[in-house]
């Protein structure tokens, strides 16, 4: 078989603890492979916390059940925040930066202790934030928590115990990468998939240190040491947290497609330079976009507002178009190259749909783009803001990237880390086959809900929002809609859970012999090696497909918002 | 998730050109898009904005309500204000309460204020659905022309702790005269 590991010696002077890994032939620092486990198990934890949050209160703004009292709601809504927009994401992305910056580097874990620190602070802050959550009379005060509205200081203590603790996380990742370069275990430029994940480390760590200026001062003004916190200021700190925190997770999450299509049709990226310039405009613009929060606010300029908001000029909306069209053209070159050549979508109907890391991948792409992405653009363009802001569309808008997105393609990668890293035998692989299309499709329908809910003023973060007698019938339908999809993701998300917790915890501790799950013995990861210079160019390989789904994306996008325009002329004239 | 071969700066095929190039242009376009509707739209976010205390702000909306006030809402007690068009009015936001009821003309100019006394809320204006931020210490003025009449119902969509869905007010516009 093909060896996938550089030929550099593992031992030089170092102390080393490692396994061959049978299937991908990398090495597994012995370090990393536990910080991994300990990461994703905290992962899951969470999750599921922060899914049973979920689901209660998806069942309460489903105004015909409207299941909980006002204060459960809200103190439910501010736990599943934090559980699922910081905990379960940041958890599994620390589990990635550790698995990037060592074993597809070849390389050893250099301070796996900085590492446990960090993880020991992330695990303690992030519990303490649900228990404060849940029993503190005063601190539900939402996962941005809005100057002066006050928390208790464990509140805030818990936000600055998690950050710094990822912060460290962060910085092991840099450790790592350096000590490799150094010690020589990879030669020439870092795999496109680390380049996506080291992209992601950079941005959070200023993102984690504007988290610090928002908090700790809150932190101070919560014990009665500073009296006085301007709410503006607060904002903008918050949300320069708050906004690139999400950035964090587009980047892992594209890092993540890239990997599971190597892994799941053995791609080879079309073009290195395209897919790392984008990744390149994420890194220099996609901090602007902290301006999306704070359209609508007092105090606050035209300009300054429109420079931000399009992040210079859409140029990290560009880097994710590029991503759009690169992913697909490589997955469809790759198939073609498999002899499936027919017609223009011939490639597609031909790929291992019944594969989870497939299936996820695919979805999640569509699901983020078509939905997340347009909306988010469309929302996020000054003018257009004023009929959004602070409605249920704004919720509908993210939940379309981070859960349909990025989590998806976080839960179809786990099922590969199970057999690979956890060194145990997925159960329930026909679970897992049907679970990314149930959870994709459930949050479809929560993400249309919502947005359609919040386009007839439906607002967020509103515990009944009948009170306010204004809403139109029809409202009730699309609450409806956004509950039976919230139900259905659920049941997709205990499926996950099911499928995580019933592998690792029963059946004897087993190397991995296959790297497809479900959909054949070959190893896709050997076969995008194989893939040559010469069949990349094949005229008969081009992308077509994939070009024309990025104009269809482009015209969608393009309606989406046109009658968004259209719907702001047509209110109160403002200025 | 390999190394990529040593030198892997090459030039992009025809298809990335093409892609790339469209969605350049694309981003241009919804950058203009701003500035020409800043120009020549008639729906823009508000910019004035000034400085001021929360008791500032409540003294001043006291003296506006005393000036103007037309009548009483049966309901909640809160009084209707009726200022002649082109003034400046007056709405204080307070959890959980919006502060007074406003009654406008269809189709004349006003100087609408908002703010808050104490924690920050959101004024969402419905079926018009427009939407601010309201932050105390910041005295926000929308330059607010109504084109069409009836009651219209703020709702606030900041979240405001517990009783924050209770928080409802109300907007009047009248037809021309």
């Amino acid at each position: 078989m093909t060896s996938l590991a550089p030929t550099t010696a593992w031992t030089e002077g170092a102390k080393d603890d490692y396994r061959d890994c049978p299937v991908t032939t990398l090495k597994v620092d012995m370090h990393t492979e536990r910080l991994i486990i300990a990461n994703a198990v905290m992962a899951v934890v969470c999750l599921a916390l922060g899914g049973i949050a979920a689901l209660l209160i998806a069942l309460t703004r489903w105004q015909a059940i409207h299941l909980l009292p006002a204060v459960w709601f809200y103190r439910l809504l501010t736990l599943h925040g934090i559980d699922m927009l910081i905990a379960w994401i940041v958890f599994f992305e620390m589990a990635g930066l550790h698995f990037g910056s060592t074993i597809l580097l070849n390389a050893r874990h250099a301070a796996p202790k900085l590492a446990w620190t960090g993880f020991i602070m992330m695990t303690v802050g992030g519990l303490m934030a649900n228990a404060v959550v849940l029993f503190d009379p005063n601190s539900n005060v939402m996962f941005s928590a809005y100057v002066p509205m006050k928390a208790h200081p464990l509140f805030y203590l818990s936000y600055i115990l998690f950050a710094v603790g990822a912060l460290i996380t962060v910085i092991t990742f840099f450790i790592n990468i350096v000590v490799a370069k150094r010690e020589g275990r990879f030669s020439g430029s870092l795999p496109l998939v680390v380049f996506g994940l080291m992209t992601a480390a950079i941005l959070a760590t200023y993102t984690l240190l504007e988290g610090a200026a928002a908090i700790v001062p809150a932190f101070f003004w919560s014990l009665g040491i500073l009296k006085t916190y301007d709410p503006g200021i607060y904002r903008n700190f918050f949300w320069g947290f708050g906004h690139p925190a999400q950035q964090v997770n587009l980047a892992a999450m594209v890092s993540i497609w890239y990997a599971l299509a190597q892994m799941t049709v053995g791609i080879r990226p079309v073009n290195e330079k395209f897919s790392r310039l984008a990744f390149i405009l994420y890194l220099f613009f996609i901090n602007l976009g902290s301006a999306h929060h704070l359209l609508v606010d007092p105090g606050l300029s035209f300009a300054w507002k429109a420079v931000n908001t399009s992040y210079a000029m859409y140029l990290a909306v560009l880097g994710s178009m590029m991503h759009a069209f690169s992913i697909p053209a490589a997955l469809e070159i790759a198939l073609r190259a498999k002899g499936y050549r027919k017609g223009l979508f011939g490639w597609l109907r031909n790929a291992p749909w019944g594969e989870p890391g497939f299936s996820s991948l695919v979805l999640s792409m569509f699901l983020f783009g078509w939905i997340g992405g347009v909306t988010g653009v469309t929302i996020g363009t000054e003018q257009i803001n004023m009929l959004v802001h602070n409605t249920l569309r704004l919720p509908g808008h993210f939940h379309a990237t981070v859960v349909s997105g990025t989590t998806l393609a976080f839960m179809g990668f786990t099922y590969y880390v199970i057999p690979l890293i956890f060194r145990k035998e997925l159960k329930l692989k026909s679970w897992a086959k049907w679970q990314p299309y149930i959870f994709g499709f459930g949050m479809l329908l929560t993400s249309m809900g919502m947005i359609v809910s919040g386009l007839q003023g439906v607002a967020r973060r509103n515990w009944d929002i009948t009170f306010a007698g204004v809403v139109p019938g029809t409202v009730e339908i699309s609450l409806a809609v956004f509950g039976i999809g919230a139900i259905l993701a659920v049941v997709g998300g205990i499926m996950y859970v099911t499928i995580v917790l019933t592998s690792i915890l029963t059946g004897p501790r087993l190397e991995a012999s296959n790297l497809l799950l479900l959909t054949g013995t070959h190893n896709p990861i050997i076969d995008s090696t194989k893939l040559t210079d010469h069949q990349m160019e094949d005229k008969q390989n081009q992308p077509k497909g994939a070009l024309v789904l990025v104009f269809a994306f482009l015209g969608w996008f393009a309606i989406y918002y046109f009658t968004n325009w259209w719907l702001l002329g047509r209110t109160w004239f403002i200025r | 998730m390999l190394a990529p071969e040593k030198n892997w700066w090459k030039p992009m095929g025809r298809m990335e050109k093409s892609w790339l190039t469209v969605a350049f242009v694309w981003c241009v376009f919804l950058t203009v898009m701003m500035p020409l509707w800043y120009f020549y739209g008639k729906q823009n976010v508000p910019t004035e904005t000034y400085r001021i205390s929360p008791a500032d702000y409540g003294a001043k909306v006291n003296a506006f309500v005393e000036q103007y006030t037309v009548g009483k809402d049966e309901a909640s007690g809160i009084p209707i204000v009726a200022a002649p068009p082109g003034s400046d009015v007056y709405i204080r936001a307070s959890t959980w309460q919006w502060y007074p009821i406003l009654q406008l003309e269809k189709g004349e100019e006003y100087r609408l204020h908002i703010s808050s006394m104490d924690l920050q809320h959101g004024f969402s204006l419905q079926p018009v659905n427009i939407n601010l931020q309201v932050i105390p210490g910041y005295d926000y003025v929308a330059t607010i022309t109504p084109t069409s009449s009836g009651e219209f119902t703020i709702v606030c969509n900041e979240y405001c702790f517990v009783g924050h869905h209770t928080m409802v007010g109300k907007v009047i516009v009248t037809e021309e005269n």
